[in-house]
C-alpha cells in the first residue's frame, strides 16, 4: 500500500513525460508533413501524387459507346482538349500528332490519340467522329455532358470557358497542352504547342518505350 | 518542234498551267493585293471553317479589312487568337484588321483569321469557293479560297517561297 502511495507522484511524472514525448513526436511528424507537402504540391504531376492526375472519367465515343479511363488502360495515350470550331490550335495539334505518329513508323500505333471536345453544345459525338476522321489516322473523339466534362477537366487540370461573342454565339477558351499518359493511366508529360517536333517525338518515344 | 518530245511538251504545259494558276491566285483592289486565300477542309456537318490570306498595302494610306460575305456560309467574321499562359483564346475582331501603309498583314493559323460561320455545305479538299472582302478604303474584291487538307499550316502555293 505504501508503495502505491510512494509511486503515485512518480507515475504522474512518468505520464507527463510520456505525454510530452508524444507531443514532440506529433509536432515532428506534422513538421515533416508540411515540409514534404511544400516540396511536392498537390496537383504537381511530377510529384509522388502523379496517380492523382487524370483519374476517372466517363465520356461518349462517336459510336455512342462509353469510354472511361479503364477502357483506355493498357496502352499509353496522348489526350488533348478542344472543340471542332477551333480554327487553329485544335486542327494544328491533331495534325501534329498524326504527323508524329507517322514518323514513328509501326511504333506509331503503340499510343492512342484522344481528342476531348469541351463544347457539347456544338459537338455531338457523331460530329466529333466525322471531324477526327479528317486527320487520316485513328483518333478517339470523346465528349460528354457538362458534368462529365467537368470531371475530366478537373482531373487533368484543364481550363475551359465559354466566351460570348458580339453576335450572340460563343467561342471557347481552353488549355492547349497535349497530356501524355502511360498505359497505367499515370501522367508522363505534356507536349506544348510551341515545342519542336523533335522534342515532341522524343517524349512520345519515351512514352511508348 | 524538232527534238521536243511529247513528254516535254506535256511537262511544259503543266508547268505553265501551274504557274498561271498560282499567279491567278493573287488579287488586287486599288493599293491592296491579296495573296493565297486558303481554308481548311471541313467534316460533314461541321458548322464553322477558318480562312487565311495575306493582304499587302502598297499605298500611303492605312486600310482595314472590315468584313466579308460568301455563298458558302451565313456569316463571315474576323477573329484573332492568342495564347495566354497555355490557354487558347479566340476573339471576334471589332473595327476591322489594319493593313498598314507600305506593309502587309498576314491572316494565318495562330493569329488573325477569317471565320466562316454557319457553313451551308462541307468544304472539300481541292475545291475553291468565293469570298467578297470589304475594306474601309479599297473597293470590295471577290477572291477564291483554296480548300486544303485539314493538316495544312500554310498556303500550299507559297511553299516554294520557303514558308
Amino acid at each position: 500500500m505504501p508503495d502505491t502511495e510512494q509511486n503515485a507522484p512518480r507515475s504522474g511524472l512518468a505520464r507527463l513525460r510520456t505525454a510530452l514525448w508524444l507531443v514532440l513526436a506529433v509536432a515532428t511528424l506534422v513538421g515533416i508533413a508540411v515540409v514534404y507537402d511544400r516540396g511536392h504540391p498537390v496537383g504537381d504531376p511530377s510529384s509522388g501524387y502523379a496517380s492523382a492526375f487524370g483519374g476517372p472519367f466517363n465520356l461518349t465515343a462517336p459510336d455512342g459507346s462509353t469510354v472511361t479511363e479503364k477502357v483506355l488502360a493498357g496502352k499509353p495515350y496522348a489526350i488533348f482538349f478542344g472543340f471542332t470550331r477551333c480554327p487553329d490550335v485544335c486542327p494544328t495539334s491533331l495534325a501534329r500528332m498524326a504527323r508524329l505518329r507517322k514518323q514513328l513508323g509501326p511504333d506509331g500505333m503503340k499510343f492512342a490519340i484522344v481528342f476531348v471536345s469541351v463544347d457539347p453544345g456544338h459537338d455531338k459525338p457523331a460530329d466529333l467522329g466525322n471531324y477526327v476522321a479528317l486527320f487520316g489516322t485513328p483518333i478517339i473523339g470523346l465528349t460528354g455532358t457538362d458534368a462529365q466534362l467537368e470531371q475530366i477537366k478537373k482531373g487533368y487540370g484543364v481550363y475551359s470557358a465559354k466566351v460570348t461573342q458580339p453576335g450572340g454565339d460563343y467561342t471557347i477558351d481552353h488549355t492547349a497542352a497535349i497530356y501524355l499518359m502511360t498505359a497505367n493511366g499515370e501522367f508522363s508529360g505534356t507536349i506544348d504547342h510551341q515545342e519542336s517536333d523533335a522534342t515532341a517525338l522524343e517524349k512520345l518515344k519515351r512514352l511508348i518505350a | 518542234m524538232i527534238g521536243i518530245s511529247p513528254k516535254a511538251l506535256a511537262l511544259g504545259a503543266i508547268v505553265s498551267l501551274t504557274a498561271s494558276a498560282a499567279m491567278a491566285h493573287g488579287y488586287r483592289s486599288g493599293a491592296l493585293s491579296i495573296q493565297h486565300p486558303w481554308s481548311r477542309e471541313t467534316a460533314v456537318g461541321q458548322a464553322v471553317g477558318g480562312g487565311f490570306l495575306t493582304i499587302t498595302n502598297s499605298g500611303d494610306r492605312e486600310d482595314r479589312l472590315i468584313s466579308g460575305t460568301t455563298p458558302v456560309a451565313a456569316e463571315v467574321q474576323l477573329h484573332t487568337m492568342t495564347m495566354d499562359g497555355g490557354v487558347m483564346r479566340m476573339r471576334q475582331v471589332t473595327g476591322g484588321i489594319v493593313v498598314p501603309t507600305k506593309g502587309s498583314v498576314e491572316l494565318k493559323p495562330g493569329g488573325y483569321h477569317i471565320m466562316f460561320m454557319g457553313l451551308r455545305r462541307q468544304l472539300r479538299q481541292g475545291e475553291r469557293f468565293p469570298v467578297t472582302l470589304r475594306f474601309q478604303r479599297a473597293r470590295s474584291v471577290t477572291v477564291q479560297f483554296a480548300v486544303q487538307p485539314v493538316t495544312s499550316t500554310g498556303p500550299m502555293e507559297s511553299s516554294h517561297a520557303g514558308h
